[in-house]
Formats: C-alpha cells, sequence, structure tokens
C-alpha cells in the first residue's frame, strides 16, 4: 500500500496540497493521469478477491458439475454409492431430445416467457408514463401498491393469487359469475393464472426504472418540444424513446431472464407442474426430473439447455449494449 | 413544469397559442389519468388487502361461498394457529437471520468488488464485467442439483449455512453490477484530494467512499433481501431432515393439505411472512427509486 500512496508524497512538500487539488501547483512534468486511482498493482485484485472466491465456488464450479452430471448416469443408486457413476457421453441429451414431453415443455417455456415479457413491458411502460402525467398524491397511490406487489414474496403472492382465484372461496369467480370454474384445471387457464400473478409482481420494476428514467431527462427539452407544437405522441417517439433506450433495453433483457427462469409460481400456483405436467416449464421440469425421480442427470441436461439458451440471451445483450458504444 | 410553461406562453403573445391550446387540452385528460391511476392501485393492491383481510377473518367467514370484502368479526384464529405451530418462531428466526446475513456480507464484498472495476484500470477488468453481467443470467434453480451435492460434500446440508453460502454468491453480480453507477458517481477529484491530505487508501475506501456509496448499497440490498427472503427451492431442497432449521417458506406449505386447505392459516403466514419486506420496501423506498436512476443511467 505505501508503494501506491508514494508518488503521491511529493506534491504536499510543494505547499500547495493542503489547500485541495490544484493541478496548476504540480510539477508540469506530472499531468492528470497520475490520479491514484489509474495505477493498479494487486489493490484491485484484493477488493476481488471475497467475490471472486464466492463465485468461484458457488457458481463456476456447480456449473461445471452439473456439465459433468448431465453426461453421467447418476440416479439414486450413484448417489447413495451403490453404483459407479458410468459416462454417459450425449446419452442424456439424447433421451431428452427423443422425449416429446421435452419439446412440449420448452415450446410452453418459450411461449410462456414471451408472453410474461411483453405484458409486463407494455404495463409497466404505460404506468411510467401515466406516473409522469398526474399529481403527486395519486403518483404516491400508485406508487405504493406498485411497491407492495413488487415486495410480496413470490411465494406469498402465489397462495394469494390462487385463493383470490379458488372455486369455492376466491371473489374473483364471484365477481365475474363464473361459478365452481377451476383456474388450475385447464392447461390454459392455469398458465393465464399465472402469467397474472407474474405481471402484478414483475409490472412494478419495469414502471419505477421507466419511470426513473423519464424523469431523468431535462424538462427543458420537453418544454422547448412542446412549446414548438409537438404532439404528445411525437414527443414520446422522437424524444423519449431514443433517450430512453439503454433503459428500455436494461428492463426487457432482466424481463426475459426472470420470467424464462420462473419457478415458484408454477410450483406453488400449479401444484408442481399442473396436471399430469401441463403447466412445467423448463426450471419445474429439472426439478422435478432431479429430486421428484431422482433422475439427477436429466434434470442436469435440461438445465444445461437452459444455461445454453439464456447465455444466447445475453449474448445478443451484450452485442446491443456494445452497439450503443457504451463503455463497460 | 406546466407553471414555467405558462408564463412562458403569456410572455409571447401571439406566438404561443398552439402551445397553450395543448396545454389547456391536458386539464381534463389528467383528472381522467388520475382516476385512472387511482383505480389501478387500488387493483394492484387487493391481492395483499385480501390478504390480510383474509388472515383476520374468522373460520366460517373463510370458508363461507359468499366471499364478502370486509369482515365484522375480526379473530386471531388463524395467526395463533400459525405461531402455535411447532417452532415457527425459530422459522421466522432462521429467514431474518439468513436474510441478514446475507444482505451485510453481500453489500460489503459487493461494494469492493465494484470499488475494484470502476476505480482501477486493470488487466481482464472488462472480462470480469462481462463475467459478472453473464452470472446474473444463469438459472439459480438448474444449479440446485449440484449445489446440493456441493453442500453435502461439505456437511452443510441441514445448517443454515447451505442457504446463506448460495444466496451470498448468487446476489452478488448483480449488486456489484448495480453499484458500479453509485461509485463511478464519486468524483475521481475527490479521490485524487483525499491522497493528497495524506489518507491512506483504506481509509478514504472506508470513511470517504462508503457514506457517499451508502443510497446505493441500500438499494442493492433490497435485491438481495427479497430474493434470500423469498427463497423456498433451497429451503426446500437443502433443509430436508432437519425442520429446527428450516424458514418461513415450510412455515407456510405446512397449511396446504391435500384434501382441503387451510385457507386461514395460509393468509395468515403469507401476511408475517410478507410484513418485513414490506416494511423494509417503504423504509429505502426513495433511494430504491433514485437507485434504479442511478444504476440505468451511468
Amino acid at each position: 500500500m505505501t508503494t501506491h500512496t508514494s508518488p503521491l508524497k511529493a506534491p504536499p512538500a510543494g505547499g500547495a496540497g493542503a489547500g485541495g487539488a490544484t493541478p496548476a501547483a504540480r510539477p508540469p512534468r506530472r499531468p492528470r493521469s497520475v490520479s491514484p486511482a489509474n495505477r493498479s498493482g494487486w489493490t484491485p485484485w484484493l477488493y476481488l478477491l471475497p467475490a471472486l472466491v464466492l463465485l468461484a465456488g458457488l457458481l463456476v464450479y456447480p456449473i461445471y458439475q452439473l456439465g459433468l452430471i448431465s453426461f453421467l448416469e447418476y440416479t439414486q443408486a450413484q448417489v447413495s454409492g451403490g453404483e459407479p457413476t458410468t459416462f454417459q457421453g450425449f446419452g442424456n441429451y439424447a433421451t431428452l431430445f427423443n422425449d416429446s414431453q421435452f419439446w412440449q415443455v420448452l415450446l410452453a417455456t418459450v411461449l410462456f416467457a414471451a408472453a410474461c415479457v411483453v405484458s409486463t413491458l407494455a404495463v409497466g411502460c404505460a404506468l411510467a408514463v401515466l406516473l409522469t402525467r398526474i399529481r403527486a398524491l395519486p403518483r404516491l397511490a400508485l406508487m405504493m401498491a406498485a411497491l407492495g406487489a413488487w415486495a410480496t414474496p413470490a411465494i406469498t403472492g402465489s397462495t394469494v393469487w390462487v385463493f383470490l382465484f379458488d372455486p369455492d372461496f376466491g371473489p374473483v369467480n364471484k365477481v365475474l359469475g363464473l361459478g365452481d370454474f377451476s383456474w388450475t384445471y385447464g392447461r390454459y387457464s392455469a398458465f393465464a393464472l399465472v402469467l397474472l400473478e407474474v405481471l402484478w409482481c414483475s409490472f412494478p420494476f419495469v414502471m419505477v426504472t421507466v419511470y426513473a428514467g423519464i424523469r431523468a431527462i431535462p424538462t427543458e427539452v420537453l418544454e422547448a418540444a412542446s412549446l414548438d407544437g409537438a404532439s404528445q405522441w411525437r414527443i414520446w417517439r422522437t424524444i423519449m424513446a431514443p433517450m430512453l433506450k439503454p433503459i428500455l433495453i436494461v428492463v426487457t433483457i432482466q424481463s426475459i431472464i426472470w420470467d424464462f427462469k420462473v419457478f415458484t409460481q408454477i410450483y406453488v400456483m400449479t401444484n408442481g407442474g399442473g396436471i399430469a405436467g401441463q403447466n412445467l416449464v423448463l426450471n419445474v421440469y429439472a426439478y422435478q426430473k432431479a429430486f421428484a425421480s431422482s433422475q439427477y442427470s436429466l434434470g442436469s441436461a435440461i438445465g444445461v439447455v437452459m444455461l445454453v439458451i439464456l447465455l444466447a440471451v445475453t449474448l445478443v445483450y451484450l452485442r446491443l449494449v456494445r452497439r450503443q458504444g457504451e463503455e463497460l | 413544469m406546466s407553471a414555467t410553461t405558462d408564463s412562458a406562453v403569456r410572455t409571447r403573445p401571439g406566438g404561443g397559442g398552439g402551445a397553450r391550446t395543448f396545454l389547456r387540452v391536458k386539464r381534463p385528460g389528467r383528472l381522467l389519468a388520475e382516476a385512472a391511476a387511482l383505480l389501478i392501485a387500488v387493483a394492484v393492491a387487493f391481492p395483499l388487502y385480501w390478504m390480510v383481510l383474509s388472515a383476520f377473518k374468522p373460520a366460517g367467514e373463510i370458508q363461507s361461498t359468499e366471499a364478502r370484502p370486509w369482515t365484522l368479526a375480526p379473530s386471531l384464529d388463524s395467526f395463533r394457529r400459525v405461531f402455535e405451530q411447532q417452532d415457527f418462531g425459530r422459522y421466522f428466526l432462521n429467514s431474518l437471520l439468513v436474510a441478514g446475513t446475507v444482505v451485510v456480507l453481500s453489500a460489503l464484498i459487493a461494494f469492493l468488488a465494484a470499488t475494484a472495476v470502476t476505480r482501477f484500470r486493470f488487466k481482464f477488468r472488462t472480462t470480469l464485467l462481462i463475467m459478472f453481467l453473464v452470472a446474473q443470467m444463469v438459472p439459480v434453480e438448474a444449479l440446485t442439483i449440484p449445489l446440493f451435492f456441493l453442500m453435502r460434500d461439505f456437511g452443510q446440508l441441514n445448517t443454515l449455512g447451505s442457504l446463506i453460502l448460495p444466496h451470498l454468491a448468487f446476489s452478488l453480480p448483480f449488486a456489484i453490477w448495480m453499484l458500479r453507477g453509485f461509485v463511478k458517481a464519486v468524483p475521481e477529484a475527490l479521490e485524487e484530494a483525499a491522497y493528497i491530505d495524506g489518507a491512506s487508501r483504506t481509509r478514504f475506501l472506508w470513511q470517504i467512499l462508503f457514506p457517499l456509496v451508502f443510497p446505493g448499497l441500500v438499494a442493492t440490498s433490497v435485491f438481495s433481501f427479497i430474493t434470500t427472503w423469498n427463497d423456498f427451492l433451497f429451503a426446500k431442497s437443502f433443509i430436508i431432515s432437519d425442520t429446527s432449521q428450516s424458514t418461513l417458506p415450510m412455515a407456510l406449505l405446512v397449511f396446504f393439505k391435500p384434501d382441503e386447505n387451510d385457507w386461514g392459516g395460509i393468509m395468515a403466514a403469507s401476511t408475517v411472512m410478507t410484513i418485513p419486506v414490506l416494511v423494509f420496501f417503504v423504509l429505502v423506498q426513495r433511494r430504491l427509486v433514485s437507485g434504479l436512476g442511478g444504476a440505468v443511467k451511468d
């Protein structure tokens, strides 16, 4: 540490140091770049050490293990040590890709995530714009309600929504006059119910973030535009949308990632994947394969498939960010 | 904003007609927007209201087929059932302990890491940043399988450590990514001035940078708190036999019965589980909004 600070001990000797950083007082042969922030050495790695150790042990190593298990035969017998593990090559993947249920679940996952993302973004953005149009009091009301939904744990949110739509005791069926219609019985109505819950707890993130982004746009720009007679739609399209683009990319990608990984809602609301697994998504499917039927290697193979898909989404995101010329 | 626009229009006689009508049209539109906002607020808050209401309803009213949106005879029976459940207080404390540890440790570790990647230029810096970003995409649920074996091999199954460690690791990438903006916002001139005044690097880190970045830490900690507090999968998978180490979600699932769910108990347990998060959220609400703005703006 002393080696890093030593070059700085020279300027205070000149006398001007105590009065604050005045570049003019420095010797000319030492330009601004002497800032200690730019000198690295081992210090950044020291700061990064705890984070890197944790991530290596609990993220990178498990990912490696996940990949490894997906190539082995790994069932209850191997877990308890009764049988040696055998290398299967792509055998598990072959089993998986030949299983029509896997493709059905994959399709359901993609469509469900897409529906969640689109509805979350549409509702979140619309409400963010709405927030900018109203006075403080209704804005606070909407903000508070949204924060409440956001803060609600996924598991309690799921139980409450199931109760709201309960065929016997729920208020929704009473109000809509649906009698004892069971939402979780049919495949699409069950997905719709989960979609509503996911929308409810994930639109606040989009709304709050986009709202913060809109507030960050200088009001002079908007005022100038409205003085020049630009319509609201035109202001949104030609000023706000381009300025909000980085934020919109962030919330879109985050939503894709979150909604693709939905687990608790499906697990709790459809009781582990619905009747005969009709409401399974990849995450729940992997979990059921591994922990309910002890086919750990098949579960891991599903996990690897998810990992690959999400990695592809990430790469698209990185390209988009890079194209914006944003420095990391 | 509209006041300044108004005066701007008035100082420009003749020329501002278009803008003026534009502003005038806005008034009834705004009332409509406010009405819509209030309606939506009510709709969004309704599930939470229903949860609390049902927790207080006496058993007879919950099981009645007539779902009334109020109750005339609030009772604490459901809460009593929840709290009298074996070890409920313990579950609650376990949950608090796990979430609290994760929040504090993750904030400190992420702060150090975020400082490293924003305040220093070094080899592999960009690579690391991309790795942190990619790490956020990893489906944590899929890692339950290898983590289960990892915890088993280290004898951590059935301990709170098996919940704390993975959550700590998984909360880091997002926390680091989000804190970056806050650390970056502290001007470098401040750092130079501190060193010139003779502060050591450690002193600058903890006595100057840390307090300045604190609002950002709070905003970030919301996320780690919520994901940890809400965790259901790890709690279900890693705490398999020792129920004294269970966390709240397990106490909630007790009320799900194959034949007939005890909705009063479920709603009361849900209320108990939701309230700490709500309190936490309301407390940090302002910092959260500005924090998100800071995180995405940078």
